[in-house]
């Protein structure tokens, strides 16, 4: 039971007793699939089907299907990638650091942030893999594996190769604390389930879970590690992505600021897509009384802050490209700004500083619609950031006479339609099939009393 | 001893013998011991495991056998020939000679396959330099669109009909007296002119008519006017101090570049014992690969070629005492020339491109006011590149419209493309009887007449070349036909009812001139001397040049009356690579980047900055428009490159495009402009000066080139450039050393960049690879670059995949125009100066930089590869292992020099890339270099410093129990250099010619062995990044007077 102060707001609404809680939540997973979902699960599906045709050509014609050249080697893949590791970013900040911190309030919102996190690593996995020239091989070759090539092993001093540590790492532990939050729920939609198959499929899924109290004290305790192992990964997935480009030599990329600005980048955007797949959510589920303004305000907040970090980082590249003096470093910056991508840096700047500015205001940061157009907003902000660091970095870089420009194709697009599509096929899977809050957590946090708000 | 024969029996039933016992008491465990899961089954026979056993296998063996290993048959030699061994490779001397392009080449076969062509170093001429088009004609050898056979009426026949039909047809012509016309270009064989005379004394009347396509009728008539002599003068460019160019493109396309780059290179050496170069003016309307090389050049229109060189003529004669002639202008550059010339006289040489007799007849009085001849001008050894006759072509174009000639032999020649009057000669030629073609192709012309007897390749050809008055040259087939061509000249002989083979008859030629009464076997050996050589050189008496004074004031006159210009003038121009597109459908030579444009696969008009500007012409990232260009009242569209450096009111325009019938690469590429091509004062004028008008259209269009931009942005650690003034007074002038503050800086001041590194750096215990690379006599001709090609199987990836700017090229050639002064005068701030830096100069300083894989001490590349599939090897090599890459790309992002190039689709064995000839059929993949991987999709490449070729050097210097030396080893660029600009070694080695160039130190350094160079001159391209590469560049100096601008 939740000991806290009678003053404090309620964190869930609506005077909901245990069972109400049970209720709302098992309803979705009972019951059969609203239209929403059914228009929402075609298009995903549709999505990806289209994108399956971009990933066949790229995998069957070569990298050349997309617009990359000899001077851009890297663009929409690479930032795809590190734009859907940021956005994986939020899941496990919310359900670890918060937890460690005794946020209470995450635990409206962590198993669907948890279960975005996990969607969201495969999505950004995607694209180091189609990337390779060489898939069929890049991905075993890139694993440490005892091999039969000799004593063939990885280089260790590649960046990318510590991505490959990092991510799966990181992709490892979020789904084993994302299935160990589930276990009580899905014990409780077994023992609600009416049907033999669902009473098989989520009896299995729950492992025997049987509520007994060696069960919650090992369920405590796993949570507690696995919250103390995931949240130096927070730090580390993000600061080893900005390492790819850190310990480049390239201007731009040479960055020492890019690992703290990276983390706070992904948490931003992390955070901004949390809140635009919880505002739908919350509408389609019914679930606002678990889901709250207060919820959303102080993700809002979390969102100035990060942005702020962001745009401050930005302003300090620029300051040091004219502080060291380097010319290579300051022509970096200036063509960022006014070069052939200067739009690209203006909408960077415009969504990801200017933008989350406006939650300073509380009627802004109080609204659902602006909070939603936002949200959305800085998510195209954060992926600018990563093509102007990607490509506005690389396509004019030391020699002038190899100075190129990158156009992209039909193809780029296709492979990003996708991730998106199996994004949403699967967090739409995850709405229907899986409880999308935490019953189990939600039960502790209820007022002691059931007093209706 | 007591037998103790106890028995032990382990039961009864030994005891006892029991047949049962005794059937198994052979086995350790007399009955069947069922193991664990077996006990489970109670059924005998097979088993459900079995069962799942046996599928397992069915299915994998059944999977395996579906996986169709690919079948390659090695078959070996039934009889070895006796000097080819398979996987060595054998070398023959031979001779390049198409249509006056002369060059002594060594001919690398490999298991009997020609492979690459070098040059030969025994050759007085072309010293061992080559150019692009020799580099890439061995690929011409694989083409298929050469013809397999010959044709009659464009049918397939066999050589006997041909040759029983052609030869009564000739009979039946020369019994009534009928005109027969042989047509070429120019022949410098002596044994194929002895031919044609045979031919001649057969059937009487008969003329051989030579022309070239790119005539130097002009510069041989004057000379043959004024001094008797029948050839053109031997230019001497390595004795001239200041030399003087009019539009003579002597380093890219005039008469024999490679000759005159070996000349030229050396009086651009500069180095601790050599501090003085030569200075060359250049006046000319479009940047040539000559004129960016210029230390002062001065752009004018093609009708000011005239008065320029009559003010020339005026200065020097005013300076000299002699009389001066009417006309002439004022041009910036020609006082001071003129100056220049006079200081030098004796030591100074004046050459102009211009095809008129009477611009030339000047030009000889000005070199003979000069005292140049019998010094850098000799005539004795006068050059026979350019015979062509364009009068005789003319009488010739006029004889066949007027229906007078009977008989048309082209040999090996396609006048009705490459001629002005091409058009009118298809025309003409249907009123020819016979018309026949020596073609390797049915192209413009083959494709026009009666019969083609298809001739061979060069390389299957036996040939002889006289270059040079008394200098001789042997060509030997490197490999048998490889369809059923045959030589030309055998079919002009077998026609004249002469059987004997080329090669006897070429021998027994020999042997009556050059032999000097030898027989029998000393004739042998001198002639397996020469084959072996591939030259030859008689010590022919010189003869009496009688120097009479030319008649000036006439020429000048004829100049004055001539040359007029009204508004747009157009000048035609041939390119280093496509030269007059006879080799057009060659992909590696549609595919070498123009050294000045970096424009490939297209011909544009290239526009003036200012001019471009005025028409409302722009050009983002490549990107323009195509421009409607009026010609004596005929429109063409056509694309457009604006280009620094071009005379302003003037346009240039490639020849060697819009080949019809070329082959499947060639047709269709570009404009053909040959028709454009004029008359003046008797030759082919290769300008045109009035009815030229340009308009803009709103037709987006793409060159495809593979540089957009044109400066280098004022970087100092890209370029270092010095004039020679300020490099006499300090060695290190124009460098830049980058240097950094550390902490200890209150002490020890400020530190060089590269002492200061992270790693810990490659001891070299044997060798250390490096090259250098002198900007200074680098003239940015692209041989090194289709070397590069040739010798690496770098594929072709065709104009769209340049203009997505994926060209494979291991080896490019960066070329930087100076930044406008005056655009950066106006601007305030560093955004608009860098702005500014972008926008080239009009008239712009050039600098050429060969670029690839700097092979890094410390290369960005070998650190981020997550497979370690780019290495260090112990010997300084940047190594790539293809089979280990996995294509992430991540090394090419991290190279600061950008030289590595990704493997974007498959380019071999693809249809969407059928013109990389040289992968997608094959015939062509016989040129591929066994020794080098051809690379699959989806790896990374880059430049291995021939690692190739010092692998089999190596094994050379080990078969003899020695160290290797610069003899063993040469990479493809540096030994295609005409100019010895690259220079390849090993810097372990204190006698390399690498470390005596550089001056290398080797010193124990802070971390490891360190270089020490100790050439000023020598520097590293970015090196503050610490990437200590092992290529050096030589900075680049300017015979200027002004002080540079940069610093």
């Amino acid at each position: 039971m939740q000991v806290s102060s009678p003053i404090r707001e309620p964190l869930i609404h609506g005077g909901k007793t245990l069972h109400d809680v049970s209720e709302d939540i098992c309803r979705q997973v009972e019951a059969k699939p609203s239209t929403a979902w059914k228009i929402g699960f075609v298009i995903s599906l549709a999505a990806l089907s289209i994108g399956a045709i971009s990933v066949w050509v790229l995998l069957w014609d070569g990298i050349g299907v997309w617009g990359l050249n000899k001077t851009v080697g890297w663009a929409w893949d690479i930032t795809n990638f590190v734009w859907w590791v940021g956005i994986g970013h939020a899941g496990t900040l919310i359900s670890a650091v918060l937890l460690l911190f005794r946020q209470k309030w995450r635990m409206s919102i962590n198993r669907a942030a948890e279960a975005m996190t996990i969607f969201a690593v495969i999505c950004a996995l995607m694209f180091p893999a189609f990337h390779m020239g060489r898939l069929w091989l890049g991905f075993y070759w890139a694993l440490p594996l005892p091999n039969t090539f000799g004593s063939l092993w990885v280089n260790f001093n590649s960046p990318l190769l510590w991505d490959v540590f990092a991510i799966s790492t990181y992709f490892t532990v979020s789904l084993v604390f994302w299935y160990v939050g589930l276990i009580p729920d899905f014990a409780t939609i077994r023992d609600r389930a009416k049907n033999k198959i669902s009473k098989a499929v989520y009896g299995g899924l729950a492992m025997g879970w049987i509520g007994g109290a060696k069960d919650w004290s090992r369920y405590e305790s796993v949570s507690l590690i696995l919250a103390g192992l995931a949240t130096p990964l927070v730090l580390s997935v993000h600061t080893i992505v900005s390492m790819d480009f850190a310990t480049s030599i390239i201007p731009g990329w040479h960055t020492t600021i890019f690992p703290p600005y990276f983390v706070a980048g992904a948490i931003f955007s992390g955070f901004a897509m949390v809140l635009t797949l919880m505002l739908v959510t919350r509408k389609l589920f019914k679930l606002e009384d678990y889901i709250t303004i207060g919820h959303i305000e102080l993700m809002n907040i979390v969102i100035i802050v990060t942005g702020s970090i962001v745009g401050i980082a930005y302003i300090t590249e620029f300051f040091i490209a004219w502080y060291s003096g380097v010319p290579g470093e300051q022509y970096a910056f200036i063509n960022r700004a006014t070069g052939p991508y200067w739009w690209a840096y203006a909408t960077m700047m415009t969504a990801n500083v200017i933008s989350p500015q406006l939650f300073w205001v509380k009627k802004i940061r109080t609204s659902i619609v602006s909070t939603f157009i936002i949200s959305i907003i800085v998510n195209i902000g954060m992926w600018f950031e990563r093509f102007v660091i990607v490509v506005t970095s690389i396509h004019r870089d030391f020699l002038p006479s190899s100075w190129a420009m990158f156009y992209p194709t039909i193809h780029d697009v296709g492979v990003y339609l996708f991730s998106f599509g199996f994004f949403f096929t699967c967090y739409l899977l995850f709405s229907k099939y899986f409880p999308v809050i935490n019953i189990a957590e939600i039960k502790g946090i209820l007022k002691s009393d059931g007093e209706k708000k | 001893m007591e037998s103790t024969k106890k028995q032990y029996w382990k039961g009864l039933e030994e005891l006892s013998k029991d047949p049962e016992f005794v059937k198994h008491a052979d086995k350790e465990f007399s009955e069947y011991l069922p193991t664990n899961s077996e006990l489970e089954e109670t059924e005998a026979g097979s088993t459900r495991r079995d069962f799942l056993k046996l599928m397992g296998f069915g299915m994998a063996a059944v999977t395996l056998a579906s996986c169709e290993a690919p079948i390659r048959k090695a078959i070996p030699y039934v009889n070895k020939p006796v000097d080819v061994d398979p996987g060595v490779a054998n070398y023959y001397a031979t001779t390049y000679n198409q249509g006056g392009d002369y060059a002594s080449i060594v001919v690398k076969t490999r298991e009997g396959r020609p492979i690459k062509i070098e040059g030969n170093k025994l050759s007085k001429i072309t010293q061992g330099g080559t150019n692009a088009q020799i580099e890439a004609s061995v690929l011409s050898l694989y083409d298929k669109e050469r013809l397999a056979q010959p044709l009659k009426g464009g049918e397939a026949t066999d050589w006997e009909t041909l040759d029983a039909e052609v030869a009564a047809k000739l009979t039946d012509i020369a019994a009534k007296g009928g005109h027969i016309r042989l047509v070429s270009n120019t022949i410098m064989s002596p044994t194929a002119l002895k031919a044609i005379e045979e031919f001649k004394a057969k059937f009487g009347n008969v003329e051989l008519v030579q022309y070239d396509t790119q005539s130097a009728y002009g510069l041989s008539k004057a000379h043959k006017d004024i001094y008797g002599v029948a050839g053109v003068p031997s230019y001497h460019f390595d004795k001239a101090d200041v030399i003087v160019s009019f539009d003579a493109d002597f380093l890219g396309s005039w008469i024999s570049p490679i000759e005159y780059s070996k000349g030229y290179a050396k009086t651009r050496k500069l180095g601790p014992k050599k501090k003085t170069m030569s200075r060359h003016y250049h006046f000319e309307s479009n940047l040539s690969l000559t004129g960016a090389n210029a230390d002062y050049r001065t752009p004018i229109k093609p009708s000011e070629q005239g008065s320029a060189v009559v003010a020339l003529y005026n200065e020097v004669a005013a300076k000299t005492g002699g009389t001066s002639v009417s006309g002439g202008g004022d041009f910036a550059n020609v006082k001071k020339a003129a100056a220049d010339l006079v200081k030098a006289k004796g030591k100074s040489l004046v050459v102009s491109g211009s095809n008129d007799p009477a611009i030339q007849t000047l030009i000889a009085s000005i070199n003979m006011a000069l005292a140049n001849f019998e010094k850098t001008i000799t005539l004795n050894d006068y050059s026979n590149a350019r015979k062509g006759d364009d009068a005789q072509m003319s009488n010739f174009m006029a004889d066949a419209k007027a229906g007078r000639l009977d008989a048309v032999v082209f040999l090996s020649c396609n006048p009705v493309y490459n001629h002005s009057k091409g058009a009118e000669l298809a025309e003409s030629l249907k009123k020819v009887a016979l018309t026949v073609s020596t073609s390797d192709r049915n192209d413009e012309t083959a494709s026009l007449v009666n019969y083609v007897a298809p001739n061979n390749h060069f390389l299957e050809s036996w040939s002889d070349s006289e270059p040079k008055n008394g200098t001789f040259s042997l060509g030997q087939p490197t490999i048998s036909p490889i369809f059923k061509t045959r030589q030309e000249q055998e079919s002009l002989l077998s026609w004249a009812g002469n059987t004997t083979s080329y090669f006897d008859y070429l021998k027994n030629n020999w042997k009556e001139n050059f032999s000097e009464g030898k027989e029998g076997l000393a004739f042998q050996s001198f002639w397996d001397k020469c084959l072996q050589d591939g030259i030859y050189e008689t010590s022919k008496e010189n003869f009496e040049i009688n120097y009479t004074m030319s008649d000036d004031n006439q020429a000048a006159a004829t100049i004055a009356n001539n040359y007029k210009g009204d508004g747009f003038e157009l000048a035609l121009y041939q390119k280093v690579a496509i030269g007059d597109g006879s080799q057009a459908n060659n992909p590696w030579l549609q595919e070498t980047p123009d050294p000045i444009t970096k424009g490939t696969w297209d011909n544009y008009v290239t526009v003036s900055l200012s001019d471009a500007k005025a028409l409302g012409i722009t050009e983002y990232e490549g990107k323009s428009i195509k421009v409607e260009l009026t010609v004596n009242g005929a429109s063409h569209k056509l694309p457009v490159v604006i280009q620094p450096g071009q005379a302003k009111g003037t346009l240039g325009l490639a020849l060697g495009y819009g080949r019809k019938n070329g082959g499947k690469v060639a047709n269709n590429l570009g404009f053909d402009a040959n028709p454009l091509v004029g008359t003046l004062n008797g030759g082919a004028y290769f300008s045109v000066t009035t009815g030229v008008n340009l308009v803009a259209t709103d037709e987006a269009y793409q060159v495809a080139r593979t540089q957009t931009h044109q400066t280098y942005m004022d970087r100092g650690n890209i370029i270092q450039e010095a004039s020679l003034k300020e490099y006499q007074k300090d060695p290190m002038a124009g460098r830049e050393v980058p240097m950094i503050a550390t902490w200890q800086d209150q002490e020890h001041g400020k530190v060089k960049a590269t002492t200061l590194s992270l790693w810990k750096g490659h001891e070299y215990p044997d060798h250390h690879w490096g090259l250098a690379i002198d900007l200074n006599s680098c003239t940015g001709c692209s041989a090194c670059h289709v070397a590069c090609v040739a010798e690496n199987n770098i594929p072709v990836v065709g104009r769209q995949e340049v203009i997505n700017r994926r060209d494979m090229h291991w080896m490019r050639i960066d070329r930087y125009y100076s930044s406008n002064e005056e655009e950066l005068a106006k601007t305030d701030g560093l955004v608009d100066r860098l702005a500014a830096l972008d926008i080239a100069s009009e008239n712009p300083e050039v600098t050429f930089q060969p670029m690839m894989c700097q092979h890094c001490n410390n290369a960005g590349c070998e650190t981020v590869c997550p497979v370690a599939a780019t290495t260090h090897s112990t010997s300084g090599l940047n190594q790539m292992v293809y089979n280990r890459c996995i294509g992430t790309r991540y090394c090419a992002n991290n190279c600061a020099y950008k030289v590595r190039r990704f493997n974007w689709f498959k380019y071999h064995d693809n249809e969407q890339f059928d013109m990389n000839s040289s992968m997608n059929n094959d015939l062509g993949k016989m040129v591929l270099n066994p020794d080098v991987t051809v690379r699959s999709r989806g790896v990374m490449e880059k430049c291995s410093m021939c690692v190739q070729r010092i692998q089999s050097g190596k094994l050379e210097a080990k078969k003899e129990d020695r160290r290797t030396n610069d003899a063993d080893i040469t990479t493809a660029c540096a030994s295609a250099c005409p100019s010895d600009a690259i220079v390849f070694g090993d810097m372990n080695d204190d006698n390399s010619q690498l470390s005596q160039l550089l001056r290398i130190k080797n010193e124990e350094g802070d971390y490891g062995i360190d270089k020490q160079v100790n050439e000023e001159r020598a520097y590293a391209v970015l090196e503050e990044t610490g990437s200590k590469p092992n290529v050096l560049y030589l900075t680049k100096i300017r015979n200027t007077d002004k002080k540079e601008s940069h610093a």
